[in-house]
């Protein structure tokens, strides 16, 4: 019991390797902020694009929904991390896992928003243009706010699912948790770090896995 | 232009790839083929068990699921893979891959079990036991089926997400596709074998999205 406490708790790690696992947690928290924005604002503007029904815009934007739900982010981040500096340009870890995640959930929100807009009924469009209101002002004032209400649920689980990924910036060096931990696992030969890596995420992410159930709710007993 | 062509998509390094990463496809579907049915049954077990009449079962099994749930899929492999051996316990690739992702597979698979169950009217419930149906039969072959139905574009996209997933068993050194693609990557200095892979992987899972897509949209109708 004793050597278990030692090598998995062990008091000393945690005292001298806290302070490296906070900066971890404050990338993490950077990363999922900015992925966040960038990825919902991106995805709301690719649906909305999607209503001015361009037939070649359609049919990119969906291309490009297609490829990044197919396509293991991991890949992604190790082909743009390898592969750029090779003709040239050269993006920080960092950036990288920002862009590929982004990438990801544009991808994703754009589809969600997109089934919101369609389930908004046609009288509602028809309704808000024959008051006198305009196609923009009736998809921002009269639609968008339909639209989007449906599209919470679906989406604060994709996103969480999403941001979980920022771990993945590990692999290309990102100071992330666990980047963090498992450098503290090698250079002290004690697994204590990793649990307090694994504490750290779930310190993270159960409040906002709890906020997601009480969305789900709340919006599904709205609706019914 | 010349230079994008030359380092991401060059035909010859491809070429030269293909036997590597073919035999990385072959890994990857092995992990599918232990993942997917593992992850189906753990999250039956886990939508049964939060139908259970024990008060604690539900209990643990919730906490259970909400702690897998908050880990990324990559930390818990990591755990598995690099934690247990301080504790004496030293895995192969393969069974860390198994372990790690039946974990996390259950506890989402678990969750799409549980709506499916919950969205079929008690009525069944009472019909099948009143047609002198045990209670484990009733869930097997009246509510189950049904459940399932109702949420089939749920499962098939989280049988999506974890193929995908399958890409991290790279970072244990599991010699999958991604991992077969990266080596090739690294002794070519060239960017293509990656997207080989990436290739591949658009061949095996766009027909799936395309799929998700529309029974999202049939079922919504």
């Amino acid at each position: 019991m004793e050597h278990f406490l030692d090598t998995f708790f062990k008091p000393a790690i945690l005292a001298s390797t806290w302070p490296a696992i906070a900066k971890g947690m404050l990338v993490t928290i950077e990363i999922a902020i900015l992925v966040v924005i960038t990825g919902l604002a991106l995805g709301l503007v690719l649906a909305v694009l999607r209503t001015l029904r361009y037939r070649l815009l359609d049919i990119l934007i969906i291309l490009f929904v297609d490829f990044f739900r197919a396509l293991p982010p991991l890949v992604a981040v190790l082909l743009i991390y390898f592969g750029l500096p090779n003709i040239g340009i050269n993006l920080p870890s960092f950036a990288v896992l920002w862009l590929v995640l982004s990438l990801v959930l544009t991808a994703f929100a754009e589809e969600i928003f997109w089934a919101g807009i369609l389930s908004v009924r046609k009288g509602q469009w028809e309704a808000a243009r024959s008051t006198g209101l305009g196609a923009g002002q009736t998809l921002a004032f009269v639609v968008l706010p339909q639209a989007i209400r449906l599209a919470v649920p679906p989406l604060t689980n994709r996103t969480i699912a999403i941001i979980k990924n920022t771990a993945l910036g590990t692999v290309i060096g990102v100071p992330e948790i666990i980047n963090n931990a498992t450098t503290a696992v090698s250079f002290l030969g004690n697994a204590t770090p990793l649990m307090m890596g694994a504490l750290a995420y779930l310190i993270l992410f159960t409040p906002i896995i709890a906020f997601g159930a009480w969305i789900e709710r709340r919006f599904a007993w709205r609706r019914s | 232009m010349e230079a994008i062509v030359q380092q991401f998509f060059n035909v010859e390094i491809m070429a030269k790839a293909l036997p590597l990463v073919l035999t990385g496809l072959w890994t990857t579907l092995l992990i599918c083929i232990v993942v997917v049915p593992i992850g189906l049954v753990g999250g039956v077990l886990v939508a049964a068990t939060s139908l259970s009449p024990r008060a604690t079962l539900r209990r643990v099994v919730k906490l259970l699921v909400d702690l897998f749930r908050a880990l990324p899929p990559l930390v818990l492999l990591i755990m598995v893979y690099s934690g247990l051996p301080f504790a004496g316990i030293r895995l192969t690739p393969l069974a860390a891959v198994s372990i790690a992702f039946f974990l996390n597979n259950s506890a989402y698979y678990g969750e799409i079990f549980r709506a499916g169950i919950e969205s079929v009217p008690p009525g069944q419930w009472e019909a099948a036991r009143s047609t002198g149906l045990s209670a484990t039969q009733t869930f097997l072959w009246v509510v189950l089926p049904q459940g399932v139905r109702n949420v089939l574009p749920d499962l098939v996209s989280n049988t999506i997400e974890v193929v995908k997933l399958t890409s991290l068993a790279s970072v244990v050194s599991m010699p999958e596709m991604l991992y077969s693609a990266d080596m090739a990557r690294s002794l070519t200095f060239n960017a293509s074998p990656i997207v080989l892979a990436a290739a591949i992987y658009l061949a095996l899972l766009w027909p799936a999205v395309r799929l998700v897509s529309r029974l999202e949209h049939t079922v919504s109708r």
